[in-house]
């Protein structure tokens, strides 16, 4: 029992099943999931739907994390390929030609490989420290998507582009496989392969860890390239959803909701450890957060504040020494070396 | 000797240098001189130096070029500035008007504080000053001449008028959901407050559900696809602009029903993704706001340097646009 109470994804999972179960109460309809033109309808579809492009960056931004770095600037490369796609797709003659989405899904990702490659040259070669290294294209990437879409909204009326974002397959959205294919990739990677341990390592000490034999700058460059095209892929989603592209608007502020999902999920801002799995269940989190709060009706004035107090209680909550302060008042401060070492060994 | 040599080489290039700078700047200031000479041979040419925005969005895109034709149609020179959404470039491009002594100067305030000491400036050159599209906040209207722009709350109104004519005889409730633009921004706050205002008289209309979605078609789309799951019974949809409305309507088709049938829809702005909308029947009302202010801005110039006096407030001229209407009209839309 006490194993599963120490399990990193205790508390994200607790925090979930409360906000749905709050929803249960609120709104029994919540949970009814119907048949509708051959794919499942319902609030929670919607939840995975809306929040995959969440979960994608938050992947991306976890092993950035976990190297002990920060990538302010997914918001822009989601707005950049989502534009780049959208642009080249409305330039075509036959906009449902399978041939010209391909070409213009690979074109928006490899610029987004190129972005990420950006990014990862100016921390790892340039040594800038990542969170301005990667401002700077958070600011600047901005301005590139407006460049493309020319201050425009884009539309598009290709059905075969629209399949990516807001399609289902076996009764799910398409998102959802994308999502759960990135994943898997990253799991492979992290967990299967000696990968994982060496961002872990970079992120704890660099410097040792290049005494040890791991070429830190090549690991650095990698998780921000990954971190780019996971951005560039939720830019995809995104703009498909809506069958258009907003320079302006897209993915703004997503970086944000990226680093909270991610911090949520149990990963560490320090680096030198990562859990992917509980990424994904803060991007869900914060997704059913917000669907909670256009459900129940909040006025538009306060939702940030409801929002505010939501995520600084799951903080509180995930917090060991805040949890511990509170059972301090009622029990004797039980052996803290000890829980340390028990944590860190599990 | 050596060192002489390079030092000599680098002196030679300077002189080289300098000799051809200030060749170029012979030949600016002749141009100079030039135009300076046409102006004041033409007489009555008028400047108008206008300071825009940005390029934000497509509304906004429209209204540069409405602006910058109307200005070449009658014949003004224009010097036009883009501020790039930054009040600071704002108050640069309108220094340098006034340093240029242009005749009038329009601009469409970022924001709407801190305008006092450089409209002061202009005031004192007695260069009058045109608002077009946003106000100021100012508490001395002595420093502008006019506000040119749409009335926000009134277009609140139109949108409730239709919706009222369409329920008159209703006995029954209607529910009403609405998506507002950005929390706290001018039109946001207007466009609600007209609309509440002219539904109130009819009891049966209900605003049931009221959420912001920022403007955005993504917002829009996540929003309504929430209010359709948390309410079963929506007979009408308000968004404050076309974009929230389209995004919606992707919802409302993805739930199963018709947009403009099932749920009829009221939207403002007029662009034109909107009006394609509804002219195929998805959006039964578009109360348009209108970014062609070229033409009207250009006459207020002219009634300015013509010592004319001219309203302090000139509302956008705007219509309205039904199912119908905007089938016909869509042909002939520059935005």
């Amino acid at each position: 029992m006490s194993k599963i109470y120490k399990h990193h994804l205790f508390w994200p999972l607790c925090v979930l099943a409360a906000l749905l179960l709050f929803n249960l109460l609120y709104s029994p309809d919540f949970f009814s999931i119907t048949m509708h033109d051959g794919h499942l309808y319902g609030s929670l579809i919607d939840i995975l739907n809306f929040g995959a492009p969440l979960m994608l960056v938050a992947i991306g931004m976890t092993l950035v994390v976990a190297t002990k770095g920060i990538d302010l600037s997914v918001g822009s490369i989601v707005a950049i390929s989502g534009a780049i796609a959208c642009l080249t797709i409305s330039k075509g003659t036959d906009q449902n030609a399978l041939g010209l989405v391909t070409f213009s899904i690979l074109l928006a990702v490899g610029l987004s490989i190129i972005l990420g490659a950006w990014n990862g040259l100016l921390v790892s070669v340039a040594g800038i420290q990542p969170i301005i290294a990667t401002l700077i294209l958070m600011v600047a990437g901005r301005g590139i998507a407006q460049l493309v879409t020319d201050g425009q909204i884009i539309t598009v009326t290709s059905t075969s582009y629209s399949y990516i974002g807001s399609g289902s397959l076996a009764t799910l959205p398409f998102s959802i496989f994308v999502v759960a294919i990135a994943l898997v990739i990253a799991l492979l990677l992290t967990r299967k392969t000696s990968l994982g341990l060496f961002i872990e390592s970079v992120g704890c000490n660099p410097t040792a860890s290049r005494m040890a034999g791991i070429r830190a700058t090549v690991v650095i460059f990698a998780v921000y390239i990954f971190c780019g095209v996971c951005a560039g892929v939720a830019g995809l989603l995104l703009s498909s959803n809506v069958s258009s592209a907003d320079g302006n608007n897209a993915g703004l502020w997503y970086e944000l909701d990226a680093i909270l999902a991610v911090v949520i999920g149990g990963t560490s801002l320090n680096g030198g450890r990562f859990y992917l799995a509980g990424t994904v269940i803060g991007a869900l989190i914060i997704q059913t957060l917000t669907t909670t709060i256009y459900m129940i009706g909040v006025p538009p004035e306060i939702t940030l504040v409801v929002k505010a107090f939501v995520v600084l209680a799951v903080c509180l909550i995930q917090s060991e020494t805040f949890r511990s302060s509170i059972v301090y008042r009622r029990h004797k401060r039980q052996d803290t070396m000890k829980k340390e070492v028990a944590r860190r060994v599990s | 000797m050596k060192r002489f040599g390079k030092m000599s080489a680098v002196l030679a290039l300077t002189f080289c240098m300098s000799v051809l700078g200030a060749c170029a700047n012979g030949g600016n200031n002749q141009t100079g001189a030039a135009s300076e000479g046409s102006a004041t041979k033409a007489g009555t040419t008028i400047t108008l130096g206008f300071s825009q925005v940005g390029a934000e969005s497509g509304w906004r895109s429209a209204n540069t070029k409405s602006i910058q034709d109307s200005a070449k149609e009658a014949g003004y020179n224009l010097k036009f500035s883009d501020a790039q959404q930054k009040q600071e470039n704002q108050i640069k491009a309108i220094r340098s008007f006034i340093q240029q002594k242009v005749d009038v100067i329009a601009f469409s305030p970022v924001v709407e504080s801190g305008w006092d000491t450089v409209l002061k400036e202009a005031k004192d050159a007695g260069i009058p000053v045109v608002l077009t599209d946003r106000a100021v906040d100012s508490k001395d209207t002595s420093l502008y001449v006019t506000f040119l722009g749409s009335d926000f709350v009134e277009e609140g109104r139109k949108a409730g008028k239709w919706l009222s004519e369409q329920y008159k005889d209703t006995k029954e409730d209607v529910n009403i959901v609405e998506l507002q633009g950005t929390t706290g921004s001018a039109p946001a706050n207007d466009r609600m407050a007209g609309f509440a205002e002219v539904i109130a008289a009819n009891p049966h209309l209900k605003v049931i559900a009221s959420q912001t979605g920022d403007f955005t078609r993504a917002k829009g789309k996540e929003v309504m696809q929430a209010f359709l799951k948390a309410n079963k019974d929506i007979d009408v949809l308000y968004a404050h602009n076309d974009d929230m409305a389209l995004g919606a309507i992707q919802a409302i088709e993805a739930a199963g029903l018709k947009p403009g049938q099932d749920i009829k829809i009221i939207s403002v702005d007029a662009v034109k993704d909107g009006m394609q909308a509804a002219s195929e029947g998805k959006i039964n009302f578009i109360v348009e706001c209108n970014p062609m202010l070229g033409p009207q801005l250009m006459k207020i110039v002219k009634d300015v340097v013509d010592g004319k006096s001219v309203e302090p407030r000139i509302v956008t001229e705007e219509t309205t646009f039904t199912s119908e209407q905007a089938k016909e009209a869509l042909p002939n839309r520059a935005y």
